[in-house]
């Protein structure tokens, strides 16, 4: 398994081929459009995290040590940007999601777009995503 | 005054030039927020690097013509919406304060416990919000007017809706997320004949017809200077003479006031009682260039031609296979708000965004109508008589590309 900075630094690559807007928002659209389905099970309330124009349904677990994410939207973009965190963060141990500083999705020129739809939920989804970090690390340390 | 012409309008308003990733921006979010001609652009830097000052206060030359430019405003707006004396128009932020002001004052003083209000199933917000507040500080009841499925308020249901504990009417004139025209008039004047006054939130409607508060008979009757090409953070309300001379002040402060002592203080004689502190003075100078773009405009072509647009892009969207259109009033202004079948709004908003076509998507601070068309939110394109038919094939080709692209393909 790649470090996150790794990873993160895969994508940036990527992403800096594209020419524009255009070309990036149709990359993660097609990325969204391959995540893996999420288990109906999760697909209920408790998983959910309400955005303004789109939901989001998280799911973490732990096997262990490390930190393994699953999650579904109902818009394609958020589920592209979904890939993208659950390809930098899913796998990696709990303790590193917690600090994990995220700092390609700035570099990938998805921030102001993020911004725009505060709306998305992506903001909302890292949170939870370092919240199951979090337990899942105070529940080691207790171990 | 020249005839309507789209091209000529157009090069009035610099921002229609500009380019969104490089391609020419279409911008069809006039509903949120409308572009401004340079002669509103030019007044405000004009009045920051010759005029400003402030006003009715200074004994000195630039307070003077500052406060003469502020002033001659009132009557620009007077005679906009034909208001019968400049002492009806109150200087606010925009509608949402203005609906926020009669709620606090004329509502806080009229309205008391089992008291009802009366608005609609199609508002805003800020039409709904400030009156539930209202209603949990003095134990009054919110009651709706119901509609129909195309969008369309109730009327029959108005007589058992009004009652003898109603108190005020607020009411959208044209809804910002399904374009309807209310019947306002008809409205007001039933609701005249019991005696209960009532409030149109003008947000939409002034940019779209002339309004004549007068004819309306509205009692109140807000609006926002950015829908209508002025600047943003500034705004109107009208009041009644009467009504205003009753109500309480809004806020305390300078301005509002004819005389302080630490024993009483007696309040400035309307509207400047409800203006307390140093007004927006650039931008109400500015809305008043606004409103003389208005005046010279071919106001009666600007209708039609927007109405023409509307119904052009109406006409192209229903050929497109999956598209629902919400709200199909039989009168409708500047709106055309959709959903795709199995396409989320926000991706199709933001794809049309990547072709420089700016369209709003989401619940257009409208919850209640999302939930009542049972949609979670809807793609919203809304006109103003600066937009061309171009426009309007540049988005209906992209919307079936954005489709193409984000619809899930069905197994044949």
């Amino acid at each position: 398994m790649n470090t996150m900075q790794e990873i993160e630094d895969e994508i940036v690559e990527d992403f800096n081929l594209f020419d524009g807007w255009e070309e990036k928002y149709q990359y993660i659209i097609e990325l969204g459009q391959k995540l893996p389905a999420l288990d109906v099970k999760y697909k209920v309330d408790e998983y959910k995290i309400k955005g303004c124009q789109s939901s989001v349904w998280l799911h973490g677990e732990e096997r262990e040590g490390k930190l393994f994410f699953m999650a579904d939207s109902d818009s394609t973009f958020v589920k592209g940007e979904i890939a993208l965190l659950i390809n930098v963060l899913s796998g990696q141990p709990a303790d590193e999601i917690l600090n994990a500083k995220l700092e390609f999705i700035d570099k990938i020129g998805l921030r102001q777009h993020i911004a725009v739809t505060r709306a998305n939920g992506l903001s909302s989804m890292i949170k939870q995503m370092k919240t199951y970090a979090f337990a899942a690390s105070n529940h080691s340390k207790q171990i | 005054m020249a005839t309507f012409n789209v091209n000529d309008i157009r090069n009035d308003f610099p921002i229609l030039s500009e380019k969104a990733y490089g391609k020419p921006l279409v911008y069809f979010d006039n509903a949120a927020t409308s572009q401004k001609p340079k002669v509103v652009i030019d007044a405000l830097v004009n009045y920051y690097m010759h005029d400003n000052a402030n006003i009715h206060r200074g004994v000195h030359f630039l307070s003077q013509r500052a406060s003469e430019a502020f002033d001659n405003v009132r009557e620009k707006v007077r005679a906009f919406i034909n208001a019968s004396s400049e002492k009806e128009i109150i200087f606010v932020k925009g509608t949402t304060e203005a609906i926020n002001l009669v709620a606090a004052t004329y509502g806080r003083k009229n309205i008391g416990k089992g008291d009802e209000i009366l608005i609609s199933a199609m508002e805003h917000h800020s039409n709904i919000v400030p009156w539930q507040l209202l209603c949990e500080e003095k134990g009054a009841v919110l009651k709706v007017i119901p509609m129909n499925d195309k969008g369309e308020l109730l009327l029959d249901k108005l007589n058992t809706l009004l009652t003898e504990r109603t108190k005020l009417v607020s009411l959208v004139h044209v809804s910002n997320s399904l374009g309807t025209i209310n019947p306002v008039k008809h409205i007001i004047s039933l609701a005249h004949q019991k005696g209960i006054p009532v409030l149109i939130d003008g947000a939409q409607s002034t940019a779209h017809a002339p309004i004549d508060v007068q004819d309306l008979d509205a009692d109140f009757f807000a609006f926002s200077g950015h829908k209508i090409l002025g600047p943003t953070g500034v705004g109107c309300l009208y009041g009644k003479l009467p009504l205003l001379e009753e109500m309480p002040p809004y806020q305390g402060g300078g301005e509002m006031i004819s005389s302080v002592t630490f024993e009483k203080t007696t309040y400035n004689e309307v509207p400047y009682k409800f203006e307390a502190g140093t007004p927006n003075i650039a931008d109400v100078i500015a809305l008043g260039t606004a409103i003389d773009y208005w005046n010279n405009l071919d106001r009666p072509g600007a209708v039609a031609w927007e109405e023409e647009l509307l119904e052009y892009a109406t006409s192209k969207i229903s050929a497109i296979p999956g598209v629902r259109i919400i709200g199909t009033a039989e009168k409708k202004a500047g709106v055309l708000s959709f959903v795709i079948e199995g396409v989320n709004a926000m991706d199709a908003g933001m794809y049309l965004d990547t072709k420089g076509v700016a369209v709003r998507t989401g619940q257009h601070c409208t919850e209640p109508v999302m939930l009542r068309f049972g949609v979670p939110g809807t793609l919203r394109a809304s006109f103003m008589f600066y937009n061309t038919k171009e426009e309007i094939d540049c988005l209906m080709e992209n919307l079936g590309k954005a489709i193409q692209l984000l619809q899930p393909q069905t197994a044949l």
